[in-house]
């Protein structure tokens, strides 16, 4: 039993962090078709806001719920910020906005070299997550359940968010037909801001549960932003169900195969596996229908 | 994709290019040499290696839109082929590479073997990189994987191939690489004719892969594919089949990136995972966009400059170097998204006040 739920169990956890830094790419990428290379660095920047909370809040217990919004607050208005000075100038030119936020996550890792140092700074988890929950046979750390959960409750607020809210509509509405929206007078660029605020707002938040595993690190978002893609790309664009599905698919699979063989063979297995998948669904799991060649 | 394009000439006329190669070989091959010193032109050695491979990312992102961001994989291959070849050279026949002694048991893996053969090697630093791009093609392109998808695909394969050649410390050196070669085909390395003979094979083959690309160019082959990028379901209705196109130039590119990597490992004397890595193929891509992607002439010089650029920043600030790359992206593709060597062409048409 153990060869199994140790895996599985951890693999969920990985699978969950993948699933909010892929929230927010699948959001702007399918909105958009914005590719943001510097996500990972928004989770880079949710895990230094929780390092830096921690040294103003002293209550470790406190301060990680603190750091939270703190963490989306911070993330979201750099993400704002992107968008205002660079991206809204290349719309439209998608590739052109993988190359420019390639150069901006260049800039972002060095800038938490040259302001943190180069090492890594540890997070201390909070007492109320200090533990395991014996599940099967495997010592589950509190720390993963609360991954979980945080990604969990991240993706029902946005569900929630896109399927009742008059935001969500427009959201929606702009995803499906840019044009048809803004005849209906969408202000289609404002809702592109504020999806982009909130996209990367929750890698913010992935950030905050990132820096509890692994602590900070400059280079912590290049870890995650390229299977984070691969998820995006695999679960297919804009689609939520898609991306759900295939972050605890990578998740898991990755953790299995690691446990086989190990952790840079499980890279090279998960790629093969996506690439393999692609071709069963070269749209990803699930598409927006649409009668246009796109 | 739905707005019509302008019918326009893509083909290159004419033999200015070709005047224009011969002058960029007669500044390599002999103005170079004489004027720069032993280690300056073992530095722009280095970024002929890197030309050579941005001539291949031209053809395939520039001409053929393809945005290839892994193309430190092919450079990897070639430059692996070739340091294992020295690397058995170096330990003489029947011997071990030193870092197996170091870091195994001394036993060598026996895809290994192969590799003390010369001219073994020279066919593997082409056709395993044709052999690997024309896999990974076909399945992404016949299934027509495009756009930032292909992107993100290639780029996940660079981390792949890092990670893999970090973890396999016995096999391939690991984090360190493959370092310390004392002959190439029999010529001691730390000779410093030999050294210059190695700088003229980079400098001919950068040469030799700028002929075979303005042959692309004016080929219709190049015509096929600048209508693949600007319009591929046209193309696909025309009755050729896009992946096939694509394929071609994607696989030409690989073998470009893989003979760069081949001599950048004499010429560097290393070649290690940092070389080849997703940001080492970033780099690569840097040098094209600066020089202009889709230009015959550009990627080569773009890389070149950007190489230039690299030793010197280091040299003055050690660390801002990063900086300094991340704001040339972002300020090339946002203002001169088709680099410096459009220039004139845009102010041409900026004079005559039509829109570029």
């Amino acid at each position: 039993m153990d060869a199994f739920t140790t895996p599985f169990l951890a693999g969920t956890a990985t699978g969950a962090l993948l699933l909010i830094a892929a929230l927010g790419l699948t959001l702007t990428f399918g909105q958009m078709g914005v590719i943001n290379m510097a996500h990972g660095e928004f989770l880079m920047v949710g895990a230094y806001t929780a390092y830096v909370t921690q040294q103003v809040v002293t209550s470790v217990d406190l301060s990680i719920l603190v750091a939270l919004p703190v963490a989306f607050l911070v993330a979201g208005s750099l993400g704002l910020l992107l968008e205002a000075t660079v991206i809204s100038f290349m719309y439209r030119r998608p590739l052109d906005t993988l190359l420019v936020t390639v150069g901006v996550s260049l800039v972002l890792q060095q800038l938490a070299k040259d302001v943190f140092g180069a090492q890594g700074d540890p997070v201390q988890a909070p007492g109320w997550l200090v533990g395991t929950i014996p599940v099967f046979g495997y010592n589950w750390p509190y720390r993963q359940i609360f991954t979980v959960a945080l990604a969990l409750s991240s993706l029902a607020c946005l569900a929630a968010l896109l399927r009742y809210s008059a935001f969500g509509r427009r959201i929606r509405a702009t995803v499906q037909n840019r044009d048809l929206a803004e005849t209906l007078g969408i202000a289609t660029r404002r809702v592109d801001r504020l999806t982009f605020f909130i996209g990367s707002g929750l890698a913010g938040i992935g950030g905050v549960a990132v820096s509890l595993i692994s602590g900070t690190n400059p280079g912590l978002g290049r870890t995650y932003i390229i299977s984070a893609f691969l998820v995006v790309v695999a679960g297919g664009l804009g689609q939520l169900k898609g991306t759900v599905i295939a972050a605890f698919t990578v998740g898991i699979a990755t953790a299995f195969f690691a446990d086989w063989t190990s952790a840079s063979m499980a890279q090279v297995a998960t790629f093969a596996l996506v690439v393999v998948f692609l071709q069963l669904r070269p749209q990803g799991l699930f598409t927006v229908r649409t009668r246009g060649l796109a | 994709m739905t707005s019509r394009t302008k019918v326009r000439d893509t083909r290159l006329r004419g033999y200015a290019p070709l005047v224009a190669i011969a002058l960029l070989a007669v500044l390599l091959l002999v103005v170079a040499p004489a004027t720069l010193s032993q280690f300056r032109l073992n530095s722009l050695g280095k970024y002929l290696c890197w030309a050579i491979a941005a001539v291949g990312i031209g053809l395939a992102w520039g001409r053929g839109g393809m945005l290839v961001m892994g193309q430190g994989v092919f450079f990897g291959l070639g430059g692996y082929a070739m340091a294992m070849h020295l690397k058995l050279e170096a330990a003489g026949p029947g011997g071990v590479p030193d870092f197996m002694v170091l870091y195994g048991d001394g036993t060598m893996p026996a895809f290994w073997e192969p590799f003390r053969s010369g001219p073994f090697t020279l066919a593997a630093i082409v056709l395993l990189p044709a052999a690997v791009a024309t896999a990974l093609g076909w399945l992404i392109f016949k299934r027509k994987v495009k756009g930032a998808y292909f992107a993100i695909l290639t780029q996940a394969m660079a981390v792949v191939f890092a990670t893999l050649l970090i973890a396999t410390i016995k096999e391939t050196g690991g984090f360190n690489g493959l370092n310390q070669f004392t002959t190439f085909f029999g010529y001691n390395l730390y000779d410093p004719v030999n050294k210059q003979m190695v700088y003229s094979i980079a400098a001919g083959a950068l040469i030799g892969c700028l002929v075979v690309a303005w042959q692309l160019y004016r080929s219709r082959f190049g015509e096929l594919l600048v209508a693949t990028r600007d319009a591929e379901e046209r193309v696909r209705f025309l009755g050729h089949d896009p992946a096939n196109i694509k394929l071609v130039a994607f696989v030409v590119a690989a073998v470009m990136a893989s003979i760069g990597g081949a001599l950048f490992a004499p010429i560097a004397g290393i070649i290690s995972p940092s070389d080849v890595d997703a940001t080492a193929s970033i780099f690569l891509i840097a040098g094209v966009a600066l020089g202009g992607r889709a230009l015959l002439l550009g990627p080569a010089l773009g890389a070149i400059t950007v190489g230039f650029g690299r030793t010197y920043l280091s040299e003055q600030f050690p660390t801002q170097w990063t900086y300094f790359l991340g704001l040339l992206f972002v300020l090339v593709i946002l203002l001169l998204p088709r680099g410096v060597g459009d220039l004139p062409r845009a102010l041409r048409a900026g004079l005559r006040g039509r829109s570029a």
